[in-house]
């Protein structure tokens, strides 16, 4: 196990998420969207300009820029 | 007056718009909410001999306002309070979704469950015991398809039959720590509610604004503090964080006890993912952006201009008849000049604008808008705008007033007036003839070159407009890019034609109101002083762009500024926007 921020992750890479850095509104509407501890969390693919990037999280896509996926920690199994 | 009021929430995506129009029809009321520029939709439909009144909401993912269209959505559930309230829900996306339906539960709203989007349920053969569903939410849940009419008169008949009856709030066990703090709260505020205690444990700032105004409001909001801090120390954490992962927990529960999906291991790639292989690959992803972009201009300019043409002449036909049947007087002039002249030459825009609304109409339905956002939001971010922004500036080159009209989809209010204040920079084609004047007049030999320029000098002006307007008037205001991407689904074309017509409706009134009143205005300026010839160098207008035509230094712009100055209102179509 090691602990990451999910911006980065490479494509198609699976991950448990641990926690969100940065108390703020953006952490709480994160976490509204499902982006909550102990959830799987798949990077699909990334934009052609390089950002933003496309996650799967509980079965559904969401795209986040990087700036607010690296306040994502994550652990690879 | 109806009898019932009740309203459609739920997240986007979800098919609110789907059910709102299947259960209302052609005859909606479209405005926009008091004071802001969000769509606001309603309508009547009768059930039983009720008259029911709908109120559709924006589209949410939680009570809490991030945007302008939660909070709308929020303060309506919250405080109007709605004899029932119906959560549309996409089924094949539950357990995201019923974020929202537990909140809505939790506040006490009359609540009816639409799981939408069975199809899809049904499709991928997971298997969803809606009555258990209903049992552990502790309201009713009705499942439909909207597009295709299927549950909706089991909707209806749920509606009816909750607004007979007072649903009790949901209570979802947080554990000792929170209940505790929740007794502690819930005992110091008069009305015993304990979503309002959770509201306060969760420093909602909606929620502190309005207790601010009660008798005993500054000593609740005190005491939910020292409670909020407490229990942060006791549960290592802050107690909002807790809260939402908590009703999470309480979901995953749900979904564990009503949903089975099928146990094949290897996940099945869906006919969406596929497409976004190809629409969002690296290497094609931009072009195939800017192929629809392409095909959007053509088709609103090439397939509209003919018959804004048409219009035109039609206007231009009528204008005639009116001055030769009412011979030479003022109010022939009014009429033929002014009025007829100037409502139809903003008329005229109707067929791009229907084409316009088309358009955008099907790339919204079929989930595209959020893929060209994802494709362009680099670019677009760097200029301090959003992913969206771009389909606006794109349409400005044909003409202004469409980009603007697009700006609408846009949801943070700062991107929208961003997009809007830099929309005019793009050259529009009605500029096209008075570059041509220009160039061929000054720069015989390079007029192509330099009208190409004056393209891209606007272009550039555009950005730099933008980069400024951030940095003075958006300083730090950086919205996050938060946006799912819905499943491709085919839109419906009864619905993208009922969106075009209310949007287009809303242009045609503008034409009738404003649009004449200014009419009216430029008339007299060109009629004036009495006894002139009309819009002749004499009048009003004619001197006002005499005034200005130095500053273009050469007389002969004279005739050029003056048609500026009918702007956009008339002289500029003459020109063929």
């Amino acid at each position: 196990m090691s602990a990451l921020v999910l911006n980065s992750l490479k494509k198609g890479q699976k991950a448990r998420i641990t926690g969100i850095t940065n108390n703020s509104d953006l952490k709480r509407r994160l976490l509204k969207m499902g982006l909550v501890r102990g959830e799987i969390i798949e990077v699909e693919r990334v934009a052609p300009l390089g950002d933003p990037i496309d996650v799967v999280v509980k079965g559904y896509h969401l795209s986040l820029r990087q700036e607010e996926a690296k306040l994502v920690e994550v652990e690879v199994a | 007056m109806a009898e019932l009021t009740i309203c459609l929430g739920g997240n986007p995506n979800a098919g609110k718009t789907t059910v709102f129009n299947k259960l209302i029809g052609a005859h909606q009321k479209v405005g926009n909410w008091p004071g802001v520029t969000v769509e606001k939709k309603e309508g009547n439909y009768s059930y039983q001999g009720k008259s029911i009144r709908v109120v559709d909401l924006p589209g949410t993912y939680s009570l809490t306002a991030y945007s302008l269209d939660e909070r709308i959505a929020s303060d309506f559930l919250v405080k109007e309070q709605p004899d029932v309230s119906v959560a549309i829900v996409d089924a094949s996306n539950l357990e995201r979704n019923l974020y929202l339906v537990v909140e809505l539960l939790e506040l006490g709203a009359n609540l009816v469950v639409d799981l939408n989007m069975m199809d899809l349920v049904r499709q991928k053969k997971w298997r969803l015991d809606v009555e258990q569903l209903s049992k552990s939410l502790g309201a009713p849940v009705v499942s439909t398809v909207a597009n295709r009419c299927e549950g909706l008169e089991e909707l209806q008949e749920a509606i009816a039959a909750a607004a007979k009856c007072q649903a009790q709030p949901l209570k979802i066990d947080y554990g000792p720590e929170v209940e505790n703090a929740l007794g502690q709260l819930t005992a110091s505020i008069n009305t015993p509610s304990r979503w309002l205690a959770l509201k306060l444990l969760e420093n909602n700032s909606q929620v502190k604004e309005w207790l601010q105004g009660w008798p005993q409001g500054e000593k609740i909001l005190h005491k939910a503090e020292v409670l909020a801090a407490d229990l942060g120390k006791l549960i290592a954490d802050d107690p909002e964080t807790y809260l939402i992962e908590r009703r999470y927990g309480f979901i995953n529960g749900l979904m564990k006890e009503c949903l089975a999906k099928p146990l094949d291991l290897a996940e099945r790639i869906s006919l969406s993912d596929k497409i976004d292989k190809i629409v969002l690959n690296r290497w094609l992803g931009i072009p195939i952006f800017l192929l629809f972009m392409w095909l959007t201009f053509k088709l609103v300019f090439d397939l509209g201009s003919p018959l804004a043409d048409y219009i035109d002449g039609g206007f231009g036909w009528l204008a005639e008849a009116t001055k030769t049947g009412l011979g030479e007087n003022w109010l022939a002039s009014l009429l033929g000049d002014g009025i007829i002249a100037g409502v139809g030459s903003v008329l005229v825009f109707l067929p791009n604008i229907l084409i316009l609304f088309l358009m955008i109409g099907i790339l919204e339905d079929s989930g595209y808008m959020a893929r060209a956002a994802f494709v362009m939001d680099r670019f677009m971010h760097s200029l301090g705008l959003h992913g969206k922004s771009f389909i606006p500036m794109i349409l400005g080159l044909g003409c202004n007033i469409p980009g603007i009209m697009a700006c609408r989809t846009l949801e943070s209010r700062k991107d929208r007036l961003l997009t809007i204040l830099i929309n005019p920079f793009m050259s529009c084609s009605a500029r096209l003839p008075i570059y041509v004047l220009f160039a061929g007049a000054f720069f015989a030999h390079h007029a192509g070159a330099v009208i190409f320029i004056l393209y891209v000098l606007g272009i550039i002006v555009a950005v730099l407009t933008a980069l400024l307007f951030k940095s003075l008037f958006f300083k730090g205001q950086v919205a996050p890019l938060i946006m799912e991407l819905p499943p491709y689904r085919m839109p419906t074309v009864k619905s993208v034609l009922l969106q075009m017509w209310q949007r287009a409706s809303m242009f045609v009134k503008k034409a009738g109101t404003i649009i004449l009143a200014g009419v009216i205005l430029i008339w007299l300026l060109s009629s004036l002083p009495v006894g002139v010839e009309y819009a002749s160098e004499q009048s009003w207008i004619g001197q006002l762009g005499k005034v200005f035509a130095p500053l273009f230094v050469a007389p002969i712009f004279y005739r050029a500024v003056r048609l500026l100055f009918y702007g956009d209102v008339a002289a500029l179509h003459s020109l063929h926007c």
